[in-house]
């Protein structure tokens, strides 16, 4: 298939890979900080290939994942409301959250739908003008400009039923917070490949600047990260950490202008929910004041039962890149994509349910 | 009003009658099912296997088939996945009152074509409609009768280690065919379903060598599921490679395009076989020969290694486990 054999190609597979082997002299430790880039690495048997020196680690770039039990627990609440709609992507109805599920909701008459983007959503709002149609945005800076787009067509067209339960997430933040933590031992990291085409590839700057890590924006074809992690060694190797860009055909350094100016039109920088990490701030994205009355949250207040945390899970530590699957008690026993415990088995990309999918031979023993 | 199905078209009173003498039985009669006995009776003689299937598939009419042709093809595909002939059929609707007599009518000419292609009979059947909301336009279900011939010894557990795995065509049709009409997911492919009958193609194979050992078709939870079946089923390992395993470019587009994994996706005109190595090469040139298995490989192979699990070596020259499905495929979101 033309732009996807290209980049799965054997041969220039093979050749990266013996170079990353020559190049990598010293220990390498590297964070991919998107689930869709683990879920690569464990699809393709990556980690196999490379030499023993690199060493990969998966962050917290998956938005299901990192969505708070308060905010799936707020979800629920919402979709118990009489008269309204729940319009969501599909990952985030399995999640469970402190009492429940969005799907179990479902299954108790609540009126949960899945979607495939927010123009569906709305669709959706437009036709049920007598119910209110509130869509879970979930999401990083990816989605954000959707979502956004979906706000203004929804403010021209006077459609007034739609709202949104705003849990949008900012990758830069919640990066410089995981390093500030101080637990995290890494040399360089996989920058997301989709969030970069919105944001470009400056904002990660301060990381090689004030931290010393090395950067690479990758996409998420086999080769884009094998090529990722060579120029990783190669700047690790010579000790001169810096941004640099892995995926030239989808990222440019002042990113997507149009899409940005988008997202601030709508969204005001606020502080986030993490889970596993807690409140860091100015790491989301919330409605500004003229917008409120599309703000889910504003509209629609409810009251939340304390909040529970799943014993044993680990899922907050393997968020923060200082935990591995494999270390989790629960792991494969008594945890599975059929009985998720924690968000991280329920995404189709988080780092559980990567390596429950697509563990290699070195994971399972 | 006689072009919607009505209540009491189910009633058992002159409609139902009426829809069973113009609308279903032109189509399908033969003696057995025209003495309209509360069963069919009739001689068979030999080793049988006899098999259910309930279809509920939404929307019913998809790119390449619909519920009817769908009916019939997996209870004759059950059936010869155990090597069995099939003879006999029985076929019975659940109907949402509302549903046009014409898609009726389109469903059932679907079912006669197919039933014809298998060489077939449906020899009883049943029909009931119910409320409006009580089932989604129509349910259909199929059990079969087919006869073992001699000679045949297929199970899932029967894999042996050295066994070839052969797959008879591209994966992921059917699933993606039906996922492209889904309300909120139209998309447009070229994808069709590969919903057929089977039968002749596994008769054919089985004529040239009886060392088949396993047969099955991989239905919904795709080839990856039926692999962990037969390993499981079989203790043994299986290890096949990814680049041995067809697939039509827009399956795997539209894969790209939802995050799906085409192992997963459901088939419903494939099977896999696990043949003895020394038969493999044989078989597959009958099979390729069918029009049904024109593009059948040699995926893998049975191993000693890793019992009960699936081992797939991937393009780049990596290997992962590959596990059964679990929960329903969702798109991915970001």
């Amino acid at each position: 298939m033309k732009f996807i054999d290209e980049y799965r190609d054997m041969g220039l597979a093979k050749k990266l890979v013996a170079r990353i082997g020559r190049l990598s002299t010293k220990p390498a430790r590297l964070m991919e900080f998107c689930g869709g880039h683990t879920v690569a690495i464990m699809r393709g048997g990556l980690r196999q290939l490379l030499p023993p020196t690199v060493e990969m680690l998966s962050g917290p770039g998956c938005p299901v994942c990192v969505t708070a039990n308060t905010n799936i627990d707020w979800a629920i609440a919402l979709a118990r409301l009489p008269n309204a709609i729940i319009t969501t992507f599909g990952d985030m109805i399995k999640v469970p959250g402190s009492y429940s599920s969005l799907q179990q909701a479902r299954s108790e008459g609540a009126d949960v739908r899945i979607v495939y983007s927010t123009q569906d959503a709305l669709q959706i709002a437009r036709e049920n003008p007598n119910k209110s149609a509130i869509f879970i945005g979930v999401g990083f800076e990816t989605t954000a400009p959707t979502i956004a787009a979906s706000i203004l067509q929804a403010k021209a067209d006077k459609i007034s039923n739609f709202h949104i339960l705003c849990l949008l997430k900012l990758c830069p933040p919640i990066m410089k917070a995981l390093l500030d933590l101080g637990e995290l031992k890494i040399d360089g990291i996989v920058c997301p490949g989709h969030v970069s085409t919105i944001i470009g590839s400056r904002p990660y700057e301060f990381i090689p600047r004030d931290y010393g890590i090395a950067c690479v924006v990758s996409g998420f074809e086999p080769l884009d990260i094998l090529m990722a992690v060579e120029m990783l060694v190669q700047q690790i190797e010579e000790e001169r950490p810096q941004v640099e860009i892995a995926y030239r055909r989808g990222v440019k350094p002042e990113g997507n202008t149009r899409a940005l100016e988008l997202m601030e039109s709508v969204f005001q920088v606020d502080s986030a929910d993490w889970r596993g990490i807690g409140i860091v701030p100015a790491s989301g994205l919330v409605f500004k004041a003229e917008y409120g009355h599309f703000d889910a949250a504003q509209v629609f207040p409810v009251t939340l039962e304390p909040i529970k945390e799943a014993k044993g899970c680990i899922c907050g530590s393997i968020l923060r890149g200082v935990q591995t699957p494999g270390d989790c008690k629960l792991f494969r026993k008594f945890c599975s994509p059929d009985h998720p415990v924690g968000p991280c088995m329920v995404s189709s990309e988080g780092a559980c349910a990567a390596y429950y999918s697509y563990g290699d031979e070195m994971d399972n023993g | 009003m006689d072009d919607t199905i009505l209540l009491a078209h189910g009633s058992g009173g002159k409609l139902s009658h009426d829809l069973i003498e113009k609308s279903l039985l032109p189509s399908l009669t033969n003696p057995l099912l025209a003495k309209l006995d509360d069963s069919a009776v009739f001689e068979l003689s030999g080793r049988f296997a006899f098999t259910t299937d309930s279809h509920v598939v939404n929307p019913i009419f998809f790119p390449g088939g619909d519920i009817g042709r769908l009916a019939i093809c997996s209870t004759v595909n059950d059936l010869s996945m155990s090597g069995a002939r099939p003879v006999y059929l029985s076929l019975s609707f659940i109907i949402e009152e509302g549903l046009y007599l014409e898609e009726l009518k389109k469903v059932v000419a679907s079912i006669k074509a197919a039933a014809e292609e298998a060489g077939v009979q449906i020899i009883t059947g049943d029909t009931k409609v119910v409320n409006h909301g009580a089932a989604d336009k129509l349910f259909i279900n199929t059990s079969g009768i087919g006869v073992v011939p001699q000679g045949v010894n297929i199970s899932g557990a029967n894999a042996r280690v050295g066994d070839k795995i052969l797959l008879s065509g591209a994966i992921g049709d059917h699933g993606i065919a039906v996922m492209s009409q889904r309300e909120g997911l139209r998309f447009s492919v070229s994808v069709q379903s590969d919903c057929a009958p089977l039968n002749k193609l596994v008769a054919e194979m089985l004529r040239v060598s009886l060392r088949i050992n396993c047969l099955r078709d991989p239905t919904r939870g795709g080839l990856a599921t039926t692999l962990n079946e037969l390993a499981r089923q079989s203790q043994v390992g299986i290890r096949i490679e990814e680049e041995k395993i067809p697939l039509h470019e827009g399956v795997r587009g539209a894969c790209e395009l939802l995050g799906f994994d085409p192992l997963y996706v459901a088939n419903e005109g494939k099977l896999v076989a696990v043949v003895a190595a020394g038969d493999a090469e044989k078989i597959l040139e009958k099979m390729k020969r069918n029009i049904y298995g024109a593009e059948a490989a040699i995926i893998g192979e049975v191993t000693q290694e890793r019992k009960s699990k699936v081992i797939m070596k991937t393009r780049l020259g990596a290997s992962r486990i590959v596990d059964m499905l679990t929960g329903e495929l969702l798109p991915r979101i970001c």
